[in-house]
């Protein structure tokens, strides 16, 4: 049955209003969550609120089980679910810009259209820079490009790098996430701030 | 969208429900299309396309553009990803609307100035922009989606981002704390 638009149950452009659907649904609970503000995003990386580890983990988690879920009852086909390939060198590299990013900007890509959707001018700065980012990566793409497409690994599950089930790695995951909740509430009672 | 401060806030969703919610709108982006949720990829449809309509010349020429028009045929903005972001538009001004959160504002630390936290957020926009390309995707994309279909280079994505940002929090916690 699913993935719908690749088995062709659903046509294109179907497709791509069902992408304006499940957006709406996506920065509707991102802002419910309060990811439409840089403060208390970053508040994670201080301890003073940890919504985002928290959002972010359970959200991961749930849709690891709904996949592992669907696949059990047939109502997915696991194969032709895209798996993000695996660029060691890019994934490492990026992923420390990004965080440097982060922690200067206080938004990610996604949460900076939230925050911009309610009128946060520092999130519709934080877009401009964006488009610059990737304008600048465009611009010099050759300087780049060998670090991009170094060490490719293919698009390995990580279950099958560590040499574990899926099922064995999700329940692994559910306990560390699990132990990382118990420190997120402890640390937000010892590192209190007051409202913002 | 007015100032509007006669009418308190309504509180934020619990942080556990909003990630269950939150993985149910990734669950049924994989049942619909194959593919997780995104953000940065809406972003570099866009840049394609400003850059193709400014600069034709230049963009023929460009190895970026070729290597995307090669993964997307037809018009770039006729994306997943594109349609996707404009539905987080429309959520995340449906939900403040209903919070009473909408409001034009800069919003920064007591401790810096509105100056001080623009230039930070564009500084780390351009960084965040830079860095999704280089990673294929940004924290929606790459680690919370790659994360939810157990890929390997989602989860080192996911502790790149998180790990630096940690590791960095200390030399900016004026901005924040």
């Amino acid at each position: 049955m699913g993935p719908l638009s690749v088995n062709g149950i659903i046509s294109e452009n179907t497709n791509l209003f069902l992408a304006f659907i499940i957006g709406i649904g996506f920065g509707f609970v991102l802002e419910q969550s309060g990811f439409s503000s840089s403060r208390k995003l970053a508040g994670v990386f201080y301890g003073y609120d940890t919504v985002v580890l928290k959002v972010f983990f359970t959200a991961a988690i749930t849709g690891m089980l709904g996949l592992l879920f669907f696949s059990l009852f047939g109502w997915v086909d696991l194969n032709l679910i895209y798996v993000n390939p695996t660029y060691l060198t890019s994934a490492i590299v990026g992923g420390i810009i990004m965080g440097a990013g982060f922690i200067m900007g206080g938004y990610c890509p996604g949460t900076s259209f939230c925050g911009a959707s309610i009128g946060k001018i520092d999130a519709l700065v934080f877009i401009g820079g964006l488009f610059i980012g990737v304008f600048i990566f465009g611009i010099g793409y050759n300087l780049w490009s060998g670090m991009y497409i170094a060490k490719f690994l293919g698009s390995p599950k990580i279950s099958e790098t560590l040499g574990l089930t899926d099922g064995i790695f999700a329940l692994i995951l559910i306990i560390v996430a699990l132990a990382m909740f118990w420190v997120a509430e402890w640390a937000e009672k010892k590192f209190p701030r007051e409202a913002y | 969208m007015s100032k509007s401060k006669s009418s308190k806030p309504t509180k934020y969703l619990n942080p556990y429900v909003g990630g269950v919610l939150l993985g149910l709108v990734l669950l049924a982006a994989n049942f619909v299309s194959g593919r997780g949720l995104g953000a940065s990829g809406a972003i570099k449809s866009t840049v394609v396309t400003a850059v193709t309509t400014v600069a034709p010349s230049a963009a023929e020429n460009s190895a970026f553009v070729k290597e995307f028009r090669e993964s997307h045929e037809g018009n770039p903005m006729k994306t997943w990803l594109v349609f996707e972001m404009l539905g987080v538009l429309v959520g995340g001004f449906l939900s403040g609307t209903i919070a009473g959160r909408l409001n034009f504002k800069v919003e920064h630390s007591p401790k810096i100035t509105s100056r001080r936290r623009l230039i930070f957020a564009l500084a780390g926009g351009v960084l965040f922009g830079f860095g999704s390309q280089l990673g294929r995707g940004c924290t929606s994309g790459s680690a919370l989606s790659g994360m939810a279909v157990l890929s390997l280079g989602g989860f080192i994505t996911m502790m790149a981002i998180f790990g630096t940002a940690f590791a960095l929090a200390y030399f900016f916690r004026k901005n924040w704390i």
